[in-house]
């Protein structure tokens, strides 16, 4: 877990945000803010709502109520692109990589606002474009040591297995060199030695890059074990929020995930 | 023995082993001593080869890289050949001047039919660039300088005082041009503006989440693709020195795309090999025609009626064989010598 300040120093705050669907509310005025340096983790059962808040934050929906703020300045209503380049990256539940790019270009193509230069430049490619290259290739190269995918760095990310792919997502993020990083069900589908590995990197970004992160997962070992605060939402709504302690004890969170005892069934018996 | 590299700009470079470099130097030479050993008709093959490599390279990068299907890929050459075909009779602008320009029209063009892209994708993005097409068509037709369907007189080439009169001329002219060509559109695929093209092509909301702009790369893939087109269409009408709208219609377009998907989409030898492979098909279809033309003095008339069907066939057939293009068959045999004796 990190160190935090006494006093709170909020990266990102997200206030009374509302979205539906057609007649599905998605969510209905959840309100949560975030610490800087810490792990901030969102649960809740499926259809609960927390993708969707992810992608409100990422600008790819607009919520249509509610205020957005990250470091302070708002972000609802600013397009995806913009919002990266403040610092927000994003990893995908559903590997969402370039299939037809290798693992170092995933991880290149990630390093937009961190090349400057043009067309024409990029056309002859001497010069400053080629240093910006070396440059960020550098930073790459840092990350792909970091996450131990050194053999596969000029592999198609599309023939890679799964766990691996997960992993280069994470990297992909990561070399935006982002202030908070979403990460979406970062351990689905693995196996419990590839959840361990990927909570040590999530604990070493975290700890290590000091980037603030916010999970969004299933595997409630990972979230208990790993977070500062947990947020737990339910059908659109926030039911209960503060440290994983007090949340594996609060009984609306337990009604949520088991379901709602039935008393005149009780009286029966 | 492997390769072993002690930095990233070794990394970065093009040629990176001495034997590319040994190939790429035979294939300069060859090219450059070629014309002394070929006739007329064959070196006027090989011009119109280097002027498809230009306009297939643009084609795939807004199709093969960046995912955007164009079917107005003639249209653009079409731009560039009457822009610079105008320039040059009307306003008596020299070549030097009008080779850019025209592409540079083509290129603000293209950033015009990329505005619906920003909205439409795959068949419906087709259509759009469809329509484009058959506007630039009746255009061309329809206006009094183009001079419709009796065609425009194209000045010859002159670069300073130097007017470019033979096959010869021309070929080290359009191949120097298809090599600069070459060159940087594969410095553009390898650039940060490649890869933002792949991305768009790949998962366009993932890339939009990785801060790239995907208006901003969609109407540069379509500037980019159409600069190529509009000199490729430059070249075009000043070698030929006579243009009239059929040379740019819908088949051409679908002749660009057969190029760049029998060559291989996304890559840039690719373009030039599918380039090469489609202006040499019906040429090709020629030759082997006059070679049994003795023993069977029939197959010359029927193979007129048939060679568009024998066009399409072999595209069909090579699509069921090698759907990844001369480039996987390029790739395979490239991993083949690599590995030797072993399989894999």
């Amino acid at each position: 877990m990190a160190v935090l300040k006494d006093a709170p120093d909020y990266q990102l705050e997200v206030e009374d945000v509302s979205i539906s669907f057609g007649g599905i509310r998605a969510l209905n005025n959840v309100s949560l803010s975030v610490r800087r340096g810490e792990i901030y983790s969102i649960i809740g059962p499926n259809g609960a709502g927390k993708t969707t808040l992810f992608n409100c934050i990422g600008g790819l929906y607009r919520a249509q109520k509610g205020s957005i703020k990250f470091e302070g300045k708002e972000i609802l209503g600013k397009k995806p692109p913009e919002i990266a380049r403040l610092g927000i990256a994003r990893a995908f539940q559903n590997i969402a990589l370039f299939e037809g790019m290798t693992v170092l270009d995933n991880l290149m193509s990630a390093r937009i606002y961190h090349s400057n230069y043009g067309l024409l430049r990029a056309a002859v490619y001497l010069g400053k474009c080629m240093s910006e290259e070396v440059r960020n290739r550098d930073k790459v190269e840092e990350i792909i040591d970091f996450l131990d995918i050194q053999a596969i760095r000029k592999t198609l990310v599309g023939s890679l297995p799964y766990g691996l792919q997960k992993r280069v997502e994470l990297g992909r993020a990561l070399a935006m060199d982002p202030k908070l990083m979403l990460i979406d069900e970062p351990v689905s589908g693995m196996n419990l030695e590839e959840t361990e590995d990927m909570a040590r990197y999530l604990l070493d970004i975290n700890e290590e890059m000091k980037v603030t992160v916010v999970l969004v997962e299933h595997d409630m070992g990972l979230v208990m074990d790993l977070s500062d605060t947990v947020t737990v939402l339910n059908f659109g709504l926030k039911i209960a929020e503060g440290s994983p302690k007090d949340i594996a004890a609060n009984p609306e969170v337990i009604r949520a995930y088991l379901g709602e005892t039935d008393t005149r069934e009780e009286e029966m018996v | 023995m492997g390769t072993f590299k002690v930095n990233y700009r070794q990394d970065t470079a093009l040629f990176q082993t001495l034997w590319v470099k040994v190939w790429l130097g035979i294939l300069v030479v060859l090219l450059i001593v070629s014309p002394i050993f070929l006739s007329r008709y064959q070196i006027s093959i090989l011009n119109e080869m280097g002027i498809a490599v230009i306009g297939a390279l643009g084609l795939n990068l807004l199709t093969g890289f960046t995912g955007q299907i164009s079917l107005c890929h003639g249209s653009f050459l079409a731009i560039g050949a009457y822009t610079s075909a105008l320039l040059t009779s009307k306003l008596g602008i020299p070549f030097w001047l009008s080779f850019p320009l025209s592409g540079l029209m083509a290129a603000a063009l293209g950033m015009i039919v990329a505005v619906p892209s920003l909205r439409l994708k795959g068949l419906y993005l087709a259509l759009g660039t469809l329509a484009f097409g058959f506007i630039v068509e009746y255009v061309i037709f329809h206006w009094g300088l183009t001079k419709g369907d009796m065609g425009m007189a194209v000045r010859r080439i002159s670069i300073y005082k130097f007017a470019f009169r033979t096959e010869k001329q021309h070929f080290y002219l359009i191949t120097g041009f298809a090599a600069i060509a070459v060159i940087s559109a594969k410095n553009i695929a390898r650039s940060k503006i490649g890869r933002s093209f792949v991305a768009i092509r790949d998962r366009d909301i993932a890339a939009e989440a990785m801060g790239i702009p995907l208006a901003k790369y969609k109407v540069m893939a379509f500037a980019v693709s159409s600069f190529y087109a509009g000199v490729a269409g430059c070249l075009m009408a000043h070698y030929q020195k006579w243009i009239v709208p059929g040379n740019f219609d819908l088949s051409v377009s679908i002749a660009y795309i057969a190029m760049i998907i029998m060559g291989g989409l996304g890559t840039i030898l690719g373009s030039v090999l599918g380039a090469i492979l489609i202006t040499g098909i019906p040429h090709g279809i020629v030759y082997l025609v006059d070679i049994f033309k003795e023993s069977y003095p029939g197959l010359s008339g029927f193979i007129v009626d048939f060679k568009l069907g024998l066009f399409g066939l072999v595209i069909v057939l090579a699509l069921l064989f090698e759907p990844k293009g001369l480039f996987g068959i390029y790739w395979r045999a490239k991993i083949y010598f690599k590995t030797w004796p072993f399989k894999y």
